[in-house]
């Protein structure tokens, strides 16, 4: 029996055309729940084999912000808070692109919250992809608009006191045609819930609850990365459409993933072109 | 500091965290803030504060840093003494509430670590953003070192609520070189700075012949910001300028009562001049910078060269005929800012002193420097070398051509 050898340099990363190999390595710590969630999503472009000349990432500001900088595609890293403001702005300008924006929970919900509702209220055609790490990662550490309930952060070191708000709630109530969540350690379910995003019309909403073991999950004493999905395969259970209202996020008790929310309604630029259609034949 | 009039506490801290004990001791009631490198530390620093019980102030973690500046418009309004800090990006969304908060007078202090604006996005120092707010009313120091941020965050309370000025005061520290680096800072007792800042008392207004406080009081209702249109708008205006210039002894005096309490004084609470008296060329700066140009000027002075500097330190109200006074017989000025403006003949520190000097004749040769954006080291060298340009053009008497020079630049 012949054995052979080969090297790692004749393996190639399935997702490697997908990335922009001149920015690795990235800048995520190790056990970060981010690297997942883009490979998870790398993986959905993948196996749609989408067309990457229509695909425009988009990112605010943040670690989970730095998205933008990785995919083999056109993108733009916007400032704090405007990514979907400005996915807006790609989307009509030439909706035949498929603008996606990948933030954090900080950026899309503290300080552009205000774009969130209302994009989804339009139901302007992207797909938001948020990592919920419950804290600012970039800055620091701080509390922001997840941290639960008595969580320790660099600004409530003696536990927060504001009530957090729940994501796919937000998302369902303001108009999204497709709101999931996962956390990081669904990675497989994640993919299949992006495939369907990506090929579905509309404002699209899917939520990553992640680790970020640096900050937020050390500051709680969570232990480490891989203790944390641990607790992840625990806690979480699987409930699709279930009320989003009622689908809970407790780090103590229950996450409750799945898709919640999968329905139709006319999409803002489709709108837009038929009005403009209209209004030429008057 | 041989001669220290009140006991002080001697700390190695950074200048964040000099901003941050400065507004501890100043009996905040209510600060709002939104994270931004590189003012974060200065938050966090207070949160813990407010953690151990160590102040009374109400902490509000707001979603932003345009409603980090309405929650202390709110907040001041209703009479309390209000901070914030921020930075770049955040200053630059705050901008809307930025000109409303001293255009009804409330008098918040506001830090603010300097950071270049995006884009390109970068977090480094420069005073771009800061100087950028330069027609909003506000009352606005520059700081050389963390032992300043200190000292001007506590001023800038006085300053700010003085019943002459009740305007708002932003104190500049350069972003990482003074927010991040660590320095000896001596800090007041605690005590002894209560008694300096005292409680804010507010602004006493007549109403129907009754004299009621300027402030949200259910006893004495009254309505603040309404609206005024081409009716009373431009009197306002003008009041806020009278408000501006009834600051500037304030500022002098504030600075002498700070001098006597803790042995350290900031010239005149405008300007520090250092050997410009007879000096052939001199250097304005303003922030940090002003420490790498004082040793420079220090280690040339030695060399027998006759060069002086400038510091700049309230650039809000102006101090032209100040400047005009110091600088007026200097034969070549040049004016380093860490400040980028396009499509106009050099940066605010420029127009602004090259116009105060306008007056005066003969006036010396001005020359503008651009350097240190978006955190590029300022080093000793480039000190050095832009002595070397000013005092040849002395000795020539051949200004250049064009006046503007980038420091530092690739092209
Ligand atoms: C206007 C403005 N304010 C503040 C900041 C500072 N800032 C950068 S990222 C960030 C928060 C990021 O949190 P999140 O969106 O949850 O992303 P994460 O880092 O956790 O992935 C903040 C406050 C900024 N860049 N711009
Ligand atoms: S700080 Fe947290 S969110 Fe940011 S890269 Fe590290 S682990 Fe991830
Ligand atoms: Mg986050």
């Amino acid at each position: 029996m012949t054995v052979t050898t080969r090297s790692s340099s004749d393996y190639r990363h399935p997702i490697l055309e997908y990335i922009r190999q001149d920015r690795l390595p990235h800048i995520f710590c190790s056990a970060c729940g981010i690297g997942t969630v883009l490979q998870a999503f790398a993986n959905a472009l993948r196996s749609l084999n989408f067309d990457m000349d229509r695909l425009v990432v988009i990112s605010g500001i943040g670690c989970t912000g730095r998205a933008s900088g990785y995919f083999e595609s056109d993108s733009y890293h916007t400032t704090h808070g405007r990514a979907i403001a400005f996915a807006t702005g790609v989307k009509v300008a030439n909706p035949n692109l498929k603008p996606v924006v990948i933030s954090g929970d900080g950026d899309l919900f503290a300080i552009g919250g205000n774009h969130f509702i209302h994009a989804a209220r339009r139901n302007v055609d992207m797909l938001v992809l948020c990592v919920n790490n419950f804290n600012y990662g970039m800055t620091g550490g701080q509390m922001g608009p997840t941290t639960p309930d008595s969580a320790i952060t660099v600004t409530s070191p003696d536990g927060n006191i504001e009530h957090p708000f729940n994501l796919v709630s937000v998302a369902a109530a303001s108009g999204a045609v497709f709101v999931a969540r996962w956390t990081a350690l669904h990675a497989r379910r994640l993919t299949k819930s992006l495939e369907k995003a990506l090929q579905k019309k509309g404002f699209k909403f899917i939520e990553v609850v992640s680790p970020c073991p640096t900050l937020y999950d050390r500051y709680n004493r969570h232990g480490s990365g891989l203790d944390v999905m641990k607790r992840y395969r625990e806690i979480s259970v699987i409930r699709n459409f279930t009320d989003p209202m009622k689908a809970e996020i407790d780090y103590r008790t229950r996450i409750v993933c799945g898709e919640f929310v999968d329905t139709e309604k006319p999409e803002f630029t489709d709108l837009l072109a038929s009005q403009a259609a209209e209004l030429q034949k008057r | 500091m041989s001669n220290m009039p009140a006991k002080q506490i001697l700390m190695g801290i950074n200048g964040d965290e000099a901003v941050a004990y400065a507004a501890k001791h100043a009996l905040v009631d209510v600060c709002a803030a939104y994270p931004i490198t590189p003012q974060t530390i200065i938050v966090e620093k207070f949160a813990e504060f407010v953690a151990n019980g160590e102040v009374e102030t109400e902490f509000v973690r707001v979603e932003s840093e345009h409603s980090a500046l309405s929650a202390c418009l709110g907040a001041s309004a209703a009479g309390a003494r209000t901070f914030t800090a921020s930075a770049a990006n955040g200053i630059e969304l705050m901008h809307e509430v930025i000109f409303l908060t001293s255009s009804i007078r409330q008098p918040v202090v506001m830090a603010v670590a300097d950071r270049s604006p995006s884009g390109p996005i970068n977090i480094h120092g420069d005073q771009t953003v800061s100087l950028a707010q330069r027609d909003t009313g506000w009352i606005m120091m520059y700081c050389e070192n963390s032992q300043e941020a200190y000292d001007s965050t506590l001023q800038a309370f006085r300053i700010g609520e003085h019943p002459d000025v009740q305007l708002p005061v932003m104190t500049m520290l350069d972003g990482f070189v003074l927010t991040h680096t660590l320095e000896n800072v001596y800090l007041l007792d605690e005590t002894d700075a209560h008694k300096f800042v005292g409680r804010r008392e507010p602004m006493m207004i007549t109403i129907d012949g009754k004299q009621v406080p300027l402030k949200l009081d259910p006893k004495t209702p009254i309505t603040i910001g309404p609206l005024q249109l081409f009716d009373y708008y431009m009197e306002s205006k003008l009041q806020h300028s009278e408000a501006m210039e009834k600051a500037r002894p304030v500022i002098s005096q504030i600075n002498n009562e700070w001098a006597e309490l803790t042995g350290r004084k900031y010239g005149d609470g405008y300007l520090q001049p250092f050997k410009v008296n007879d000096a052939d060329a001199v250097i304005v700066t303003s922030g940090s910078s002003a420490g790498t140009a004082r040793f420079v000027t220090r280690q040339l002075r030695a060399q027998g060269k006759k060069v002086g500097l400038l510091k700049l330190r309230t650039f809000r109200p102006f101090p032209d005929k100040k400047l005009a006074k110091l600088l007026a017989d200097v034969p070549v000025v040049g004016i380093f800012e860490r400040t980028h403006t396009t499509g106009s003949l050099g940066g605010p520190l420029f127009n602004e002193i090259r116009s105060a000097l306008y007056d005066h004749d003969p006036r010396p040769i001005i020359l503008g420097y651009y350097g240190g954006l978006g955190g590029r080291d300022v080093t000793p060298e480039h000190f050095k070398s832009i002595y070397k340009e000013l005092l040849k053009i002395k000795d020539t008497g051949k200004a250049p051509r064009y006046p503007i020079k980038y420091i530092t630049v690739r092209k």
